[in-house]
C-alpha cells in the first residue's frame, strides 16, 4: 500500500534532550573502527583546537534512532519496516557533536516520492544544542521497495 | 585545528590514495551496539536469510562511518568537514567465514571557492559491487 502523501512537510515534537558523553563517543569509535585520538583523548582534542573530545560525523545516526521513531511508527504513514531500505543519508554540519553537548532534532517528512515501483521517504532533522546553537542538519531517504501507486 | 592538507596543494580530479578495510561478524555485533541498530539483518544469519538476504548484511551507516574516517584521516581534522552524503547502492555481505573487505577510493571532483573541495567517494567489494558512493566538502588548509 502506498504512504500517506498526507505526512509530507509534516514536522514532528522535538526530541528530548540527549546527553553526548566522552564515553558514549570512545565507544562509537571504537565500534566503527576509527583510532582517532581526537574521539577519546582529551589532551589531544585540546591541541587539536577543541574544548573537549569531539566525535566522529556519523555519530549523528544514535540520534536519528530516538527522533525517527514517532515518525516512521506513526500507523497512519503506512510505512511497513520489512520493506524498508535505507538509500541514502546526508549531514551538514555547523560544527563537530563534542562531549558535553545537550542536543535536541527538530524532525521532519520533507518529501515522499514514487520512482518507479518503490517510494521515497526522505527525512530531515535539525539538531541543536538546548541552548539553541544549530549542530547539523541530516537528511535521510528511506526506501520503501514496492509500496509505489500502480497506474491502470 | 584546521585539515594539514592545503588547498593550493590539490587539483580537480586528483585521486586520493584507496584505503581498504575488512568487515566481520564481530565488527557488526558491535556497531549495532554502539549505533542502537539492533536489526536482526545485521547480526543473525537465519534471520537475514528468512527475509530473502544472502547472509548478514552490513549497516549502511557502518560503510558510510569507514567512509567518513577515510575522509577525515586525509584531512587530518574532523571539523573540516561540511556536508557529507552517501548513497548506498549494494549490500556488504558478511559471511561468519572470513567476512569481506570494502575498498574506499576518492578524488578531488571541484576545488570550490574558500579553499574548499569536493570528494567524491566509492566504495566497492571484491566482487566488482559498488556498495556505496558518496560525496563530501571538506575545508583544506
Amino acid at each position: 500500500m502506498p504512504l500517506n502523501k498526507a505526512f509530507e512537510g509534516r514536522e514532528f515534537a522535538e526530541s528530548p534532550p540527549y546527553e553526548v558523553t566522552a564515553e558514549s563517543i570512545r565507544e562509537f569509535a571504537d565500534a566503527i573502527g576509527d583510532p582517532n585520538p581526537l574521539y577519546r583523548d582529551e589532551t589531544a582534542a585540546k591541541e587539536g583546537g577543541y574544548d573537549a573530545i569531539i566525535a566522529p560525523p556519523t555519530y549523528l545516526t544514535k540520534l536519528n534512532f530516538i527522533y525517527s521513531a514517532e515518525m516512521m511508527l506513526d500507523p497512519d504513514l503506512g510505512l511497513n519496516y520489512a520493506l524498508v531500505v535505507h538509500g541514502e543519508q546526508e549531514y551538514e554540519y555547523r560544527r563537530p557533536v563534542k562531549a558535553g553537548d545537550v542536543l535536541v532534532a527538530k524532525p521532519k517528512i520533507a518529501s515522499i516520492t514514487a520512482k518507479g515501483r518503490n517510494e521515497l521517504l526522505v527525512t530531515e532533522a535539525v539538531v541543536s544544542t538546548t541552548a539553541g546553537e544549530q549542530v547539523a542538519v541530516a537528511r535521510s531517504t528511506i526506501v520503501s521497495r514496492g509500496t509505489a501507486p500502480q497506474e491502470g | 585545528m584546521g585539515a594539514r592538507i592545503a588547498a593550493k596543494d590539490v587539483k580537480d580530479g586528483q585521486a586520493l590514495p584507496h584505503w581498504s578495510y575488512p568487515v566481520v561478524r564481530q565488527d557488526l555485533v558491535r556497531y549495532a551496539n554502539a549505533s542502537g541498530d539492533g536489526n536482526p539483518i545485521h547480526q543473525d544469519e537465519e534471520f537475514a536469510k528468512s527475509v530473502g538476504l544472502p547472509d548478514v548484511i552490513a549497516h549502511g551507516m557502518q560503510t558510510m562511518a569507514r567512509m567518513g574516517q577515510y575522509v577525515t584521516d586525509w584531512t587530518g581534522d574532523p571539523g573540516a568537514l561540511e556536508l557529507f552524503k552517501t548513497r548506498f547502492s549494494a549490500m556488504v555481505v558478511v559471511p561468519a567465514d572470513g567476512g569481506n573487505t570494502v575498498t574506499v577510493a576518492g578524488k578531488v571532483a571541484e576545488t570550490l571557492e574558500g579553499d574548499r573541495v569536493k570528494i567524491d567517494l566509492v566504495a566497492t567489494t571484491p566482487d566488482g559491487a559498488t556498495v556505496a558512493k558518496g560525496e563530501a566538502i571538506v575545508t583544506l588548509g
